[in-house]
């Protein structure tokens, strides 16, 4: 059962990052980008928890923390750098 | 792995990936910047949130002992999104909102604000403080 429970979540994921994707491409702003590749990352981690359960392998949290850290950081980065121009002052 | 397991962590599988689809969907149904930034936090909390704890019960069940190191994805989210989501809206802000755009015509010759930097008839009051001129 919990196959049938992965598929479906792996499709889920799959059609949100493709919203996500969407929502890159056109986003009339750039923080809409932003937030679009920050939501990209948060479904990225939840793509690398569902793949370690389906694998059975504990391998992939590393993976799945590293991506949260990093999401923030250079979603931070980002916006800093729109708002004063500059990372670090 | 018994039968209640498995529906317990299908069930929460199922929660989570259902609730990663709704915060995506809200990325292109709503239809600015301020609305649109509440949606990913459907996904960052319940989301992610259900899929680590099903993660944490599965590898409880199929290991044999029981450890949280999943919930540190879990408090690093709710840690940032906050943070995260205030930085968008102040580089959106910055970037694409006009104040004084939205208000009525005041019926004067200025606006609304108290300090206007070029006066009605050519007055600037920037050269009234300069505190490098003495």
């Amino acid at each position: 059962m919990i196959e049938y429970a992965l598929n479906f979540g792996f499709i889920c994921v799959a059609l949100g990052l493709l919203m996500n994707l969407w929502r890159l491409a056109k986003g009339p702003t750039i923080a809409d980008r932003v937030l679009a590749v920050d939501t990209m990352a948060i479904n990225a981690i939840a793509l690398l928890v569902l793949y370690g359960i389906s694998r059975a392998t504990s391998m992939y949290f590393e993976a799945a923390l590293l991506f949260a850290m990093f999401g923030f950081v250079s979603t931070v980065a980002y916006c800093k750098f729109v708002l004063r121009g500059d990372i670090i002052e | 792995m018994p039968f209640i397991a498995e529906l317990v962590i299908s069930v929460l599988i199922v929660i989570g990936g259902i609730f990663l689809l709704i915060g995506s969907y809200g990325m292109i149904k709503l239809r600015e910047l301020l609305p649109r930034l509440h949606a990913p936090t459907k996904s960052t909390t319940v989301g992610v949130g259900a899929i680590l704890i099903a993660s944490m019960l599965f590898f409880w069940i199929e290991r044999g002992h029981f450890t949280i190191h999943e919930l540190l994805i879990t408090l690093f989210l709710f840690l940032t999104a906050p943070i995260t989501a205030n930085l968008i809206a102040k580089a959106y802000l910055l970037r694409n909102v006009d104040p004084a755009k939205d208000l009525p015509p005041s019926g004067q010759g200025e606006g609304w604000a108290t300090f206007d930097p070029v006066g009605p008839d050519g007055y600037d009051p920037s050269e009234e403080y300069n505190p490098e001129k003495d």
